[in-house]
């Protein structure tokens, strides 16, 4: 699971991903207007999947995501509620 | 603002010191308030008359204090009397509607050795209790004003944290700098504190594990379960998704309530452990080291509790803005959210979002914290002060008798 950190981030905008921990970038497309503190996703993400951040477990998937897609309450629920 | 050149200067070595008032009982404040109390939401007009007779003097009204028992009643004096005998207050008048209540509160402040005197409104009325209080914050705010800083070991300090209107840039940014300030001062021999209960949710296992021993971390999972029993259970009427994440955390980017408190436990950083689990407003007794604090996750009631406990700053991430502070404890604001520090500088203290842009490490960002924290113990005032933020709000555990 990916942040945006910048400001206004347009669909079909290359963007530079860090991974903060080991400092290595990648390269991704976005394929949603996604706001500055939301997640893309790196991976494809499929309904029922469970989600990782942080390493833990922060909920499950209730709609599929694409690579570069805007991951949030529309797709992604806990698992508590 | 918060940028400074990298390399690691002498901000988390062994010299730190601050500037404080050292009080009769031996703790240290940041700040000298000379305090109007309160005993109950009656007594509120009267301290207000009194703090406009005697600038400088600070009321803190609130809204409870008639018909409480039980623990709760507890609760309220416990908060009562931690404020009063918080570090940064140098002097207290108590006013109440009776005499009797009044003095609970009066002499559990005068535990401290600080000034401290009561009046009832009961058999005066208003004005002559105004006129009788004046007279005496006058003299407790003029003999305050003498009092002067020294020189103080960084152990003297007491730093407590709570987050709010976090969003994804706190878990990655912000609270982790707290952490950081935490995982370089707690072995400094400095008293920490986290809590926000409700908003551990998700994380518990982690945080249950953050406890220095098994029966630490067995409490803490007592305290958590009680919560969710007792308040989330016991009250919900539905799935608490329009509470928790609230929609600020949501406009955030935060989805779901596990994503939250997994960001909020990064206030704790790597390496230290909780040594106590205490009640709401409880002083830490156990000495040095970082403690949890069951309180509710509202950011005014929480630092409320935790300036009763006697911590004298605080330290507060926020990512989409919460603009509270406390009448008594200097509130630090940090965010790491380059659109909150731009729309709403005035309200932060100190800007990490060049974590999010690869121009500040964690470490460099935790330095900075801890500048800060020691300039605000020094007498800079923070945003929220200057901004006149005086949120004052007591717990209540349950409806009155």
């Amino acid at each position: 699971m990916g942040v945006i950190v910048v400001e206004g981030l347009r669909a079909g905008t290359d963007m530079l991903g860090v991974i903060t921990e080991t400092d290595k970038t990648m390269s991704l497309k976005a394929k949603d207007d996604i706001p500055i503190g939301h997640k893309v996703a790196l991976k494809p993400l499929k309904k029922g999947e469970t989600v990782i951040k942080y390493g833990e477990d922060i909920g499950r998937m209730v709609a599929d995501a694409g690579v570069g897609e805007h991951v949030h309450v529309q797709n992604l629920k806990t698992k508590r509620w | 603002m918060a940028t400074k050149s990298n390399g690691k200067p002498a901000k988390s070595g062994s010299n730190l010191s601050f500037h404080g008032w050292r009080r009769e009982n031996g703790r240290v404040g940041v700040r000298n308030h000379v305090v109007i109390l309160p005993l109950d939401d009656l007594s509120n007009a009267a301290c207000e008359a009194v703090a406009n007779n005697i600038k400088g003097t600070l009321a803190l009204p609130h809204a409870y204090g008639r018909l409480q028992f039980g623990a709760d009643l507890d609760l309220h004096f416990r908060t009562l009397i931690g404020t009063g005998s918080n570090p940064n207050v140098a002097a207290v008048v108590v006013i109440g509607i009776e005499d009797g209540w009044t003095q609970r509160v009066v002499d559990g402040i005068a535990k401290t050795g600080k000034p401290v005197a009561g009046f009832g409104i009961e058999l005066h009325g208003d004005i002559a209790t105004i006129a009788k209080a004046s007279y005496k914050a006058k003299e407790f705010l003029q003999w305050a004003s003498e009092l002067k800083r020294e020189e103080c070991a960084i152990s003297d300090l007491w730093v407590s944290t709570k987050c709010g209107e976090s969003d994804t840039t706190t878990g990655l940014g912000s609270c982790p700098t707290v952490g950081n300030m935490y995982d370089k001062l707690i072995p400094k021999g400095i008293y920490g504190v986290f809590g926000e209960t409700s908003e551990i949710t998700g994380a518990e296992h982690i945080a249950a594990a953050r406890a220095a021993t098994p029966e630490i971390g067995k409490k803490w999972m007592e305290v958590f379960k009680a919560y969710q029993d007792e308040v989330i259970e016991a009250h919900r009427t539905d799935n608490l998704m329009d509470s928790q994440p609230t929609k600020g955390n949501i406009a955030g980017g935060l989805t779901t309530i596990e994503e939250k408190a997994l960001g909020n436990l990064e206030k704790i950083g790597r390496t230290c452990k909780f040594i106590e689990v205490l009640e709401p407003a409880e002083a830490p007794a156990a000495g040095p080291g970082l403690y949890y604090m069951d309180t509710s996750s509202a950011a005014a009631e929480c630092v409320t509790l935790m300036a009763a406990a006697g911590y004298v700053v605080h330290t507060f991430p926020t990512g989409q803005g919460n603009i509270i502070g406390n009448p008594i404890v200097p509130v630090i604001k940090l965010s790491a959210n380059p659109r909150t520090v731009r729309t709403m500088s005035e309200h932060i203290d100190l800007d990490v979002s060049g974590i999010l842009r690869r121009e500040l490490t964690l470490d460099t960002a935790g330095d900075a914290l801890i500048d800060m924290v020691i300039r605000t113990a020094n007498g800079r005032l923070t945003a929220a002060e200057t901004l006149g933020h005086r949120e004052f709000v007591m717990t209540k555990l349950y409806r009155s008798a």
